[in-house]
């Protein structure tokens, strides 16, 4: 047991059991499926709660989105168990530009920040748009065989592919450096 | 204006987060190359790891929902939105490198970029809940089936679904063993 807990890397089928396991429990201990996405929101809505709260109860969105619930609570706790099994493994690493990025697009931290920052808008907006993102569409939906949620896993991978290729072609597969 | 869930539920939720992140971090998708990687079509622990959550939550969730009655929680197909929101997000995701719960995550492995991708999330958020009454309106509205399952659109059992996929996944992790790039020096 001791060595599992240090052992840097789990094999992704133990680690996606473990996942499917978890569901198990959100599903029938918790009576919820776990997601993360609708969390960004809420974080949003609860602070323009304090800065303008007439314009949080205007927005219907923001206004459903104002309680601190059991998926605010997951999102800190994602942040402490990677911490922790980081802190464990002795794994946890600086990383501002990575390998792949900085061989097809440099060195510059800001370009990398500033891609970074636009990727994320468009995760975050898309995840809306669909009504879930990775967790809540890929894995709690998709194993409900969920409509929505199939047809959201397809449409991502697609164009991430693409997107992929685009970036860094097919010379990028010899710079993934994991 | 801010209300809270009951502790129990806020407690269950932050002992769930934590196994998920511990797992999220253990599995090596709180890496950057690892999820750029698998869109790059040169490591396969993404695929790996998701297509086994799904085979082996599926198959528990669906006994205890027809054992004890376990609630199912289907989101609605507004299938624009699945379509167009999936797109985006696809894009949004090898550009960053992260999922918003990946994303996390890797800010407590040491990503300092992923801070950034987080800002942008909560950036992205912000904007669609002032766009969400047109999009509601426009997008969401044009093309919905409600919340089904894809064994209710094509009239097959759902445990047809559940050990057809576990068949498949066989098949594509058999398919895909030993073909991860090697490691390299960039």
């Amino acid at each position: 047991m001791g060595t599992l807990l240090t052992r840097p890397r789990w094999s992704p089928f133990l680690v996606g059991a473990c996942i499917g396991a978890l569901s198990w429990i959100t599903f029938g201990l918790m009576g919820k499926a776990l997601g993360t996405s609708t969390t960004f929101v809420t974080v949003v809505a609860s602070l323009q709660s304090f800065i303008a709260p007439e314009h949080v109860t205007a927005t219907p969105y923001l206004a459903k989105h104002t309680k601190i619930d059991w998926q605010f609570m997951l999102v800190i706790g994602i942040f402490i168990g990677a911490l922790l099994s980081a802190v464990l493994a002795r794994s946890y690493k600086v990383e501002r530009v990575p390998d792949l990025w900085a061989w097809r697009f440099g060195p510059s931290k800001a370009k990398r920040y500033l891609a970074a920052f636009l990727g994320g808008i468009l995760v975050l907006f898309g995840a809306r748009l669909a009504d879930g993102c990775t967790s809540g569409h890929g894995i709690s939906g998709g194993l409900q065989f969920a409509v929505s949620s199939w047809v959201f896993f397809a449409s991502f991978f697609l164009t991430g592919l693409a997107t992929a290729l685009v970036l860094f072609g097919k010379e990028g597969r010899k710079h993934v450096n994991v | 204006m801010l209300t809270f869930d009951p502790w129990n539920m806020l407690l269950l939720g932050l002992a769930t987060g934590l196994v998920f992140g511990f797992l999220l971090q253990r599995g090596g998708v709180t890496k950057y190359q690892i999820i750029v990687g698998q869109f790059l079509w040169a490591n396969h622990t993404v695929l790996r790891t998701m297509l086994t959550a799904i085979v082996v939550g599926s198959a528990g969730v669906l006994a205890m929902h027809q054992l004890w009655d376990v609630k199912l929680h289907l989101k609605e197909a507004t299938l624009w939105g699945n379509i167009l929101g999936g797109g985006l997000f696809g894009v949004g995701m090898v550009v960053l490198g992260y999922c918003p719960g990946t994303g996390i995550g890797a800010i407590a492995d040491g990503s300092r970029h992923a801070i950034w991708g987080v800002l942008g999330m909560l950036v992205g958020a912000a904007g669609y809940a002032e766009a969400e009454s047109w999009i509601r309106a426009n997008i969401l509205a044009a093309w919905t089936r409600g919340k089904v399952t894809i064994a209710q659109e094509v009239y097959v059992s759902p445990w047809f679904l559940v050990i057809g996929l576990a068949i498949v996944a066989g098949l594509v992790f058999w398919w895909l063993r030993g073909k991860d790039v090697p490691r390299t020096t960039a």
